[in-house]
């Protein structure tokens, strides 16, 4: 898959003309494309709905106007293409690690050597008999992140997904997260309320108006990878990132 | 006093810690050894207050404390047991242990199959649900008149008994189990595709058993009750028999026996099926016995 010739196409494409939870309207033309390997984060005030539009991108939510598009086919129901990580592992409790990650493929069999290499890839390596209630909040993060990638996904979708770990817990995954996007080459958006994390991970930061939701700012962080905490030039998109959410009143 | 070479060497070469089981032994997995010894403490204490009636129920009776025909002795309940010959004791207990079994099969496996039907289907469930909470308020010995009306007096009123006492517990668990799973692992379910076939079988059925297993040990304990029940009227054999036979001979060391006999077969099954609770759950995240101190 990754040696196929890449379309000009974005790898997500979505656009919510209007998404209505009763009378209330939640997301007024919102339009998202992300290039393969590009690392979009969201952020906004709670309630301008991130996670709706995550959820619309997911084909969880199909009551909308618009379209969702992934490599320019039409994407309308959860597929293999679309992978999600939310604020909780969600893992399947009696299921072992390596059950979890090949949920989807039935389980894994003794010895699984793509499951092998997923552990390995996300840090955890030997982790496959494990039950989820022996892993910390990081390491089961880290087991939905394989999980997430085992279907060879294009497109990434997180909501949140480090918001529940400790700080020096949430740095590693974050740079985790970082390196499996750039080497897949997977388009990944990521919903977060933290300024930190969408000025050091993203290549974009959205910044979404509430009530209605609607885009109000993309910021460009064409910043070098891997990036680094202590830059001025980082420190300087944080602040670009902290103005546009107060000017969206988020803060 | 040169020591035993060999027992040196035993000592020397301790097993290195194995790096594969390390890693694939994480977190906190619980060791078996520590949690022995106060397991052993805790069976003791069980022990504590049954010996401690016996002891006083022995000596009241011997003092002259209680009258011995309201309250024989557990030396004259052992006795009227031995008196009635173990080939006798052992026809009444597997003559009621096989109609809890039959019966209880029966109504646990109706159970299985309408709660799962109600826990998946709201329209099953508001057709069949109200009419069962209903069907449950009623009390056990109301059905017994109509039982034996119905199906005469043989096995088939006592086993439709038993059906009926297992039946509510298990079918409680069941609906409450589906109906209780966590809709955040259904979405995960749905991402993944899963057919409807695939999700109960791989997410809501795994997911409810915690609850459905809480169901089949109730439904199990009121299966030994509701034996008794049917066994109280029309029987001649099984330990419901033997309470009525010791009531109308007015001998209260055969009834105590047949009551300590139910006492001893009910835990007995429960205890089986906590052990196959306990094996199946084992994934679960909780404050299980011996994990609280």
């Amino acid at each position: 898959m990754n040696a196929a010739p890449r379309s000009i196409e974005p790898a997500l494409d979505v656009h919510v003309r209007a998404k209505r939870f009763g009378e209330r309207v939640i997301l007024d033309d919102v339009r998202v494309h992300l290039a393969p390997g590009e690392l979009a984060c969201l952020v906004g005030a709670s309630g301008c709905g991130k996670s709706t539009l995550l959820r619309i991108a997911a084909g969880l939510d199909g009551a909308f106007e618009g379209s969702v598009r992934v490599d320019g086919v039409r994407h309308d129901a959860p597929s293999r293409a679309v992978a999600v990580v939310f604020q909780e592992p969600r893992l399947f409790p009696w299921c072992s690690v390596a059950d979890n990650i090949a949920f989807e493929a039935g389980g894994a069999a003794p010895g699984d050597a793509a499951v092998a290499s997923l552990l390995a890839e996300v840090g955890l390596p030997g982790y496959e008999d494990a039950l989820p209630r022996q892993l910390s909040g990081g390491q089961a993060q880290r087991v939905a992140l394989a999980r997430a990638l085992a279907g060879r996904p294009r497109v990434l979708l997180l909501d949140e997904p480090f918001s529940a770990v400790d700080a020096f817990t949430r740095m590693k995954l974050q740079d985790l997260l970082a390196g499996l996007v750039r080497r897949k080459g997977i388009a990944a958006l990521l919903v977060t309320h933290d300024i930190d994390e969408a000025a050091y991970l993203g290549d974009r930061v959205l910044v979404l108006d509430a009530d209605p939701g609607r885009l109000r700012e993309t910021i460009a962080l064409p910043l070098a990878r891997p990036r680094d905490r202590e830059d001025a030039a980082l420190a300087a998109a944080r602040a670009r990132v902290f103005h546009g959410l107060r000017a969206a009143q988020a803060v | 006093m040169t020591a035993d070479p060999t027992i040196l060497l035993e000592l020397g070469s301790a097993p290195p810690l194995d790096a594969a089981s390390v890693a694939a032994a994480p977190a906190e997995r619980r060791e078996r050894g520590p949690r022995a010894s106060p397991r052993a403490h805790a069976a003791l204490l069980a022990w504590l207050l049954p010996a401690a009636v016996l002891a006083g129920a022995e000596a009241a009776g011997r003092l002259g404390w209680v009258a011995s025909n309201l309250l024989p002795t557990p030396s004259d309940v052992a006795r009227a047991l031995l008196d009635l010959g173990g080939h006798t004791v052992l026809a009444h207990v597997v003559a009621s242990t096989a109609r809890v079994a039959a019966g209880y099969a029966m109504g646990a496996a109706l159970a299985l199959a309408i709660g799962s039907l109600v826990g998946l289907s709201s329209t099953a469930r508001a057709l069949l649900d109200p009419s069962f909470q209903a069907l449950r308020a009623i009390p056990s010995l109301a059905w017994v008149p109509l039982l034996l009306l119905w199906l005469g007096i043989g096995e088939a009123p006592k086993l439709a008994m038993i059906a009926i006492g297992a039946f509510f517990p298990v079918y409680m668990g069941v609906v409450a189990g589906i109906r209780g799973v966590d809709r955040k692992l259904v979405e995960v379910a749905r991402l993944m595709r899963l057919r409807p076939l695939a999700l109960v079988r791989r997410v809501l059925l795994p997911a409810a058993l915690p609850s459905v297993m809480t169901g089949l040990r109730n439904g199990l304990s009121l299966a030994w009750m509701f034996m008794v029940a049917g066994e109280l009227i029309a029987a001649s054999s099984g330990l419901g028999y033997l309470l009525t036979d010791g009531r109308e001979t007015s001998r209260a060391d055969l009834v105590l026996a047949a009551i300590v006999l139910l006492a001893v077969l009910g835990k007995l099954s429960d205890g089986a099926m906590a052990r196959l609770e306990r094996r199946l759950l084992s994934w679960r995240d909780v404050v299980d016995d011996g994990a609280v101190r």
